[in-house]
């Protein structure tokens, strides 16, 4: 592989990773949507 | 239907809108600077552009796992809620820059080295670094909230962080063949056009400002995570 292929190979790795937390953040803050949403119901109840 | 400014409350000028807006402006004109301006270095040639932000997550890695080691003794200290909550976002944010220098290094590795991998001391210290704190993580999930366990963590997270000093001088103590990055002894070599420089600098601010967006959003969510645990347990014992 040519230097070109390793530096793609590195910055695609370092885009990849950072999209791949973003989206778990993501992910975590849809789970804490649903708990307060749950939360609420129950103090409507 | 709720949106995301729900689970954090209200919008918040700062880290809501600026940092993420500044985190993007910044990157753009990074990647612009590294792709496009900055010139081939002479004895690496394009492969060395990967050092452009090798370097700075390596820094801000390092700069996270510090400000893990002040927030634990914080926290030990006082017992503050808050400097827990930093203490892990930092440990978080620093562990996947750290796995980002562990993958990128190699690639930059193989063309320059012919092999990827090598027990040099600054990258055996590097991933003793990233276990040490691979562990520290792990240990706070498994000891789910307990507060011995948090306070043990704390205590690996000031311990780890004196693994950066011996990591830093490596290369000086143990002669390793882990190269002196930026600058070179060849008039010819290393950061000679001034665009590098700013290539260098533009990359260390955007990486800097990503760092602290990722921080600033993972100590929140803790912190609503904590706010939903304490209001759980109240209504329990209604």
């Amino acid at each position: 592989m040519s230097g070109l292929g390793f530096l793609a190979m590195a910055y695609t790795a370092i885009w990849v990773a950072f999209f791949f937390y973003l989206m778990s953040l993501g992910r975590r803050a849809r789970r804490l949507e649903q708990e307060i949403e749950t939360l609420r119901a129950a103090k409507e109840r | 239907m709720s949106s995301r400014s729900d689970v954090a409350g209200r919008l918040r000028p700062w880290s809501d809108v600026a940092l993420p807006a500044l985190t993007g402006v910044a990157m753009l004109t990074a990647i612009l600077f590294v792709f496009v301006v900055v010139p081939d270095e002479k004895v690496q040639g394009v492969v060395q552009r990967i050092f452009y932000f090798h370097v700075h997550l390596a820094w801000m890695a390092f700069g996270g796992f510090v400000f893990v080691a002040a927030t634990s003794a914080w926290y030990l200290r006082t017992g503050s809620r808050v400097a827990d909550r930093y203490a892990e976002a930092n440990a978080e944010v620093g562990l996947l820059f750290t796995t980002l220098v562990l993958i990128t290094g190699p690639l930059w590795a193989r063309p320059i080295w012919g092999v990827y991998w090598t027990w040099d001391p600054r990258l055996t210290m590097t991933v003793v670094l990233w276990a040490i704190y691979a562990a520290y993580l792990m240990l706070r999930r498994l000891g789910n909230g307990d507060e011995t366990i948090l306070r043990y963590a704390a205590v690996l997270g000031i311990v780890g962080v004196l693994d950066i000093p011996l990591l830093i001088i490596a290369v000086r103590l143990w002669r390793g063949i882990h190269p002196a990055v930026m600058l070179s002894d060849d008039p010819e070599a290393g950061l000679r056009d001034p665009t590098m420089i700013w290539g260098v600098i533009l990359s260390g601010i955007a990486l800097g400002l990503l760092f602290a967006w990722l921080v600033s959003l993972r100590a929140r969510f803790a912190a609503i995570d904590d706010q939903l645990a304490l209001r759980a347990l109240e209504s329990e014992r209604r």
